[in-house]
């Protein structure tokens, strides 16, 4: 079970904690590939999505989630409503609980916000991305894959490729993956490296030849395109040369290493076309274990007390 | 009216005073300070101090009242009741306010509401017009009308060439520049220290540099122009040498910090707590130790507390959107006193230097007990334990990040011009 009332990130959650909700999703992923892709458990129960970012795949993984298990969930697209209006995320989370919502999905632009959120409100929170902070069900769901792929985490050589200052999603596969005692290495152009990173446990490179070599696993991060314009980058046809993963490059990386990324992917920029199709590229796959993560989360967080309850 | 301090230890260094005396208080004015004052008068009152400790009444250089025009967060009749908690004869407040205090007119209504205040409240004007321009303000005319310092502090005076012409024209009315040192275009919209906690929260940071770029730029123009520059909440280490080397050459530069940067870091950003956002940011650890070691060695001359209430709805929200700022008048000598003094990292005489004698000497507010001077004295119990507990604040603004904290020391009585503004630990009527 969950220690805390929230799941705000992979950094103060626990090894245990993690390797349930990992567990608990192996059978969650066997839901999915039925023909009748529903179980009852969370019949009855109230939820909803609080999406103050634009997010198509994550908020519409965790809203398959809580259908396949019976859940009810109410999305609300709160960048374009109320807040335009001047209603704080307190008042709306209030207005929502007092309807019986009892664990809310949410997507914030300041990194906190759920923190922050979760002390005002009795319902629990799924962080689902908050700021440059965590992102911890895409850490979760990653690790998922890279142990499904690849076996004991504790083993593997980890590179995280691409924007990792900006990224949430580097910072919860950082916490989680430390956690295991997985070697993690992060490339980057120093401008897009964050100050003193290398004391989260680290190790730090800008180049990527040199961070690529004997690696495990890549996991490249999606570049956002107005970097270019504050300082950061000359161009992307630059970062790409430098720092994109080509097809070349995936030579630099064991045997059968495989290849992640979060999407939405730039194709061309940070990874090429030709990686995404190749047959260790694990993208697709990603997505469905998102699904299988998630129902795990919500399952833990709102049903059963443990893996066995769910069928 | 008479007022006997009877057996307090009174710390005065200013006057080399170090001891158990009575002190003498009459027509507002201290009028003897020795050993067992002689009691034969009938319009006296007679406090027992024995086991107190009594210093001069504390100055603040830097307070946010927030009159005119902010009176949600704070006013100048609470601002001053918190100030008399806290042991404050003196505050100067800042003019950023709604409007800037950048014209006479403000000056001279801040001080009718002050009239009938028992805290001495001293205005700081702008150094520009309406605060981020390149228009001076009638600064001989606001020295007139009886500002003590200039800044526009929530900003540094925008350029280089506007501040070499705003130190040289406040020159000539012997007015202090207090900077508050940002270079905005490095600091890019950051809120928190540029450090590992900015990396791990996903938080913007702004790097200390932000501040030793300012720090640089005006005191090498306080060399050219041969004014006077006083840096405002000083937080980086490199700017704490920048001061050190300064003060060395002979440049007239002194500087101030406030107790949340000398208790403090920025891990306490953790948990995103809005009353740890404050500008500048806290800071790392060696920075912490460089400002204790600038405290130490003279470096950094003053304790302020940039007092900065807001109201609870504005610090309610995500940390990203919070103002900066935490309030520090009801807690800073407690702080300093449970955290420095009793650790043994600087003395009462020092705490006295610092929140007392020092800034009255830089910016001529007294500050000291010279016989024949103001009665402005505190009678302090250095080990009374208490708990921070905002609710009970006098000041309107509840963003302290100390919050639950257990301190040692509380003002029993301050007393402002012979008057009691505090008695046993309550503001008087």
């Amino acid at each position: 079970m969950l220690k805390y009332k929230d799941l705000l990130g992979l950094r103060n959650i626990t090894k245990e904690e993690i390797d349930e909700i990992l567990e608990t999703a192996i059978p969650m992923k066997d839901i999915i590939k039925r023909d009748i892709k529903k179980v009852p458990t969370l019949r009855g129960k109230s939820m909803a999505t609080l999406f103050f970012e634009n997010s198509t795949r994550t908020k519409s993984s965790f809203e398959i989630a809580a259908k396949y298990l019976s859940a009810d969930c109410t999305n609300l697209a709160v960048s374009t409503s109320s807040v335009q209006k001047g209603e704080t995320l307190i008042d709306t989370a209030k207005t929502l609980e007092v309807m019986g919502i009892e664990l809310f999905v949410m997507r914030h632009g300041a990194s906190g916000a759920p923190h922050f959120l979760g002390r005002n409100t009795k319902a629990r929170i799924v962080n689902a991305g908050d700021g440059m902070n965590e992102h911890p069900t895409q850490g979760l769901l990653d690790m998922y894959t890279m142990k499904d792929k690849k076996g004991d985490l504790s083993n593997l050589t980890v590179t995280i490729l691409g924007d990792v200052a900006h990224s949430r999603v580097a910072r919860s596969n950082i916490w989680g993956l430390i956690k295991y005692g997985t070697k993690v290495r992060v490339v980057a152009p120093e401008t897009l490296i964050p100050v003193e990173l290398q004391k989260m446990g680290v190790e730090v490179y800008t180049d990527v030849d040199k961070a690529l070599k004997g690696t495990d696993v890549v996991n490249v991060l999606r570049l956002q395109k107005e970097r270019q314009s504050s300082g950061l980058l000359p161009s992307l046809s630059e970062y790409n040369k430098f720092w994109g993963l080509t097809e070349k490059r995936l030579e630099l990386l064991n045997s059968d290493a495989i290849i992640m990324h979060p999407g939405p992917m730039n194709r061309g920029v940070e990874i090429m076309p030709e990686v995404y199709e190749n047959p260790n590229s694990v993208v697709d796959e990603q997505v469905t274990n998102g699904v299988a993560v998630r129902m795990a989360i919500l399952f833990l967080m709102m049903g059963g007390k443990g893996s066995e309850d769910i069928n | 009216m008479k007022i006997l301090i009877k057996g307090g230890k009174i710390i005065d260094p200013k006057n080399s005073v170090e001891g158990i005396y009575d002190l003498l208080i009459e027509d507002g004015k201290i009028k003897e300070i020795g050993d067992n004052i002689a009691t034969d008068s009938q319009d006296i009152e007679i406090i027992d101090a024995s086991g107190k400790l009594v210093f001069p009444g504390l100055i603040d250089m830097h307070v946010h009242l927030r009159e005119p025009g902010l009176e949600h967060k704070e006013t100048i009749q609470t601002g001053l009741q918190a100030a008399a908690k806290g042991g404050f004869t003196t505050v100067a407040c800042m003019p950023n306010t709604k409007p800037a205090i950048d014209d006479r007119t403000i000056v001279e209504a801040l001080d009718r509401k002050a009239r009938g205040e028992k805290i001495n409240l001293k205005v700081i004007g702008a150094a520009t017009k309406n605060i981020d321009t390149d228009q001076l303000t009638e600064m001989g005319d606001l020295k007139e009308a009886g500002i003590v310092a200039i800044s526009n502090d929530g900003k540094p005076v925008k350029n280089a060439y506007i501040t070499r012409r705003v130190l040289e024209y406040a020159k000539q009315f012997d007015l202090i520049l207090i900077e508050h040192c940002e270079d905005e275009s490095l600091a890019n919209g950051g809120f928190i220290h540029e450090g590992y906690y900015s990396t791990i929260l996903g938080l913007k940071g702004i790097p200390r540099e932000s501040e030793d770029l300012i720090v640089a730029r005006d005191i090498a123009l306080a060399q050219m122009t041969d004014a006077k520059v006083h840096i405002a909440h000083i937080s980086s280490k490199n700017s704490v040498e920048l001061v050190r080397e300064g003060k060395r050459k002979g440049i007239k530069v002194t500087a101030e910090v406030t107790p949340q940067h000398l208790v403090l870091t920025d891990a306490a950003v953790e948990g995103f707590d809005t009353s740890t956002k404050i500008n500048p940011p806290l800071r790392s650890e060696e920075d912490r130790i460089a400002l204790i070691e600038g405290l130490q060695d003279g470096t950094i001359d003053i304790i302020a507390t940039d007092h900065a209430p807001h109201a609870r709805y504005e610090k309610e929200v995500e940390y990203a959107y919070a103002p900066f700022g935490a309030v520090g008048l009801e807690t800073a000598l407690a702080l300093i006193n449970t955290k420095l003094v009793k650790e043994g990292v600087i003395s009462y005489s020092q705490l006295v230097g610092k929140m007392a004698n020092r800034p009255g000497e830089i910016f001529k507010l007294g500050g000291d007990l010279s016989i024949g001077s103001n009665a402005d004295v505190i009678v302090f119990d250095p080990d009374k334990k208490w708990t921070v507990d905002p609710d009970k604040f006098y000041s309107m603004g509840k963003n302290t990040p100390f919050k639950g904290w257990e301190l040692e020391g509380e003002v029993v009585h301050t007393i402002c011009k012979g008057e009691f503004a505090l008695k046993d630990g309550k503001v008087t009527e």
